[in-house]
């Protein structure tokens, strides 16, 4: 399939870019240990998706080709739970579609050639969106982008199917605490843009309005609903005078501190 | 399956297509807070939430002791390191 959208153009920017680039790379260490908790995640996916029945052809499919690993985990567990293809498709879909609202700020680390955005669509994840954002200079966040996403499309796949082929021999990984791992990352990736009154208020009213609709809404729609918060950060932004209090945004959504 | 395939490709895809310029541009510079809105309400959400639910787990604990070692300037490798140790201990614990 990406064959057809010229994977020859991507895998030849690439190189190119890499071979460009002469300063250090500092992105690099993220990916590398972004990777080391997508490892072991990709690994459950794999276990799980072969307990709920899926083939090892249907796992590395999945894998190779949806490429969100929130949404994977969701179809699988939905089919699991004895649900209909249509709602594992759709929870999956509504927690894929952050990934559309990526888009606006990656278009400017892309390449502008048609097939190289086509094969960088598949790479746009939360985590490379989160290792590049975190670059302030536009090459880097570009390099950031096309070495996070091959790096973790290759650790997800591989460990994906070592999961399928081990199967649930590794115990469960709440035990080593990697469900905390994601969170984590996505704080450290999220202080570069709290740098500003904006960017704090953006967040600050995001989590605050996502808490606040978890018992009504479900899975992934919190995360959409969440950008009403670029409303008031704009606001500030556009006064372009300081926030009074930072907490003071907080005051009217008292789930903010659960 | 292809219905799956399909559209998760299909949203990355409309994201940086000329829908993702036309939102682009009607942000203005204010695109570049949409990460910033979005990894905070994914981190609580990944942090608070459990089926449907919010919950106060060892995932709590973990988490903040990561945004504190974040807070002290930590390198990467260390904040994911407190933050499983924390939330392994706390479960163990609890």
């Amino acid at each position: 399939m990406k064959a057809r959208f010229g994977t020859i153009p991507w895998i030849a920017g690439l190189i190119g870019r890499l071979g460009s680039s002469d300063g250090s790379r500092p992105y690099l260490r993220d990916c590398v240990i972004v990777s080391l908790a997508v490892a072991p995640t990709g690994v459950t996916f794999g276990v799980v998706a072969d307990a709920a029945g899926f083939d090892l052809a249907r796992i590395v499919v999945m894998s190779a080709l949806v490429f969100t690993g929130a949404s994977q985990f969701a179809a699988v567990g939905v089919i699991n739970d004895g649900g209909s293809g249509g709602a594992a498709v759709g929870s999956a879909l509504l927690l894929a579609a952050r990934n559309a609202l990526y888009g606006p700020v990656m278009r400017r680390s892309l390449p502008a050639s048609v097939p190289a955005r086509l094969g960088a669509a598949q790479f746009v994840i939360d985590e490379t969106t989160a290792i590049s954002t975190a670059r302030t200079n536009r090459r880097d966040a570009a390099g950031a982008f096309w070495f996070s996403g091959i790096i973790l499309w290759l650790v997800w796949n591989a460990c994906s199917v070592a999961g399928a082929l081990l199967g649930a021999v590794l115990g469960t990984p709440e035990t080593w605490g990697l469900d905390a791992a994601f969170p984590a990352i996505l704080v450290a990736l999220l202080a570069p843009h709290l740098r500003t009154a904006a960017g704090r208020i953006a967040a600050l009213a995001a989590a605050a309005v996502a808490l606040g609709v978890v018992p009504v809404t479900g899975a992934g729609v919190p995360i959409l609903v969440s950008i009403v918060a670029l409303a008031p950060a704009l606001w500030v932004r556009t006064r372009r005078t300081e926030p009074p209090a930072a907490g003071g945004t907080s005051d009217d959504t008292p789930d903010a501190a659960p | 399956m292809i219905a799956l395939v399909a559209g998760s490709y299909g949203l990355k895809a409309l994201g940086i297509s000329k829908v993702g310029g036309r939102i682009e541009r009607r942000l203005g510079p204010a695109v570049t807070l949409l990460p910033a809105a979005l990894f905070a309400a994914l981190v609580v959400i990944m942090t608070f939430e459990d089926a449907g639910t919010l919950t106060l787990d060892a995932r709590a604990a973990g988490v903040a002791a990561g945004a504190v070692a974040v807070w002290r300037k930590a390198p990467l490798i260390l904040v994911v390191a407190v933050a499983m140790a924390v939330t392994a201990a706390v479960r163990a614990l609890t």
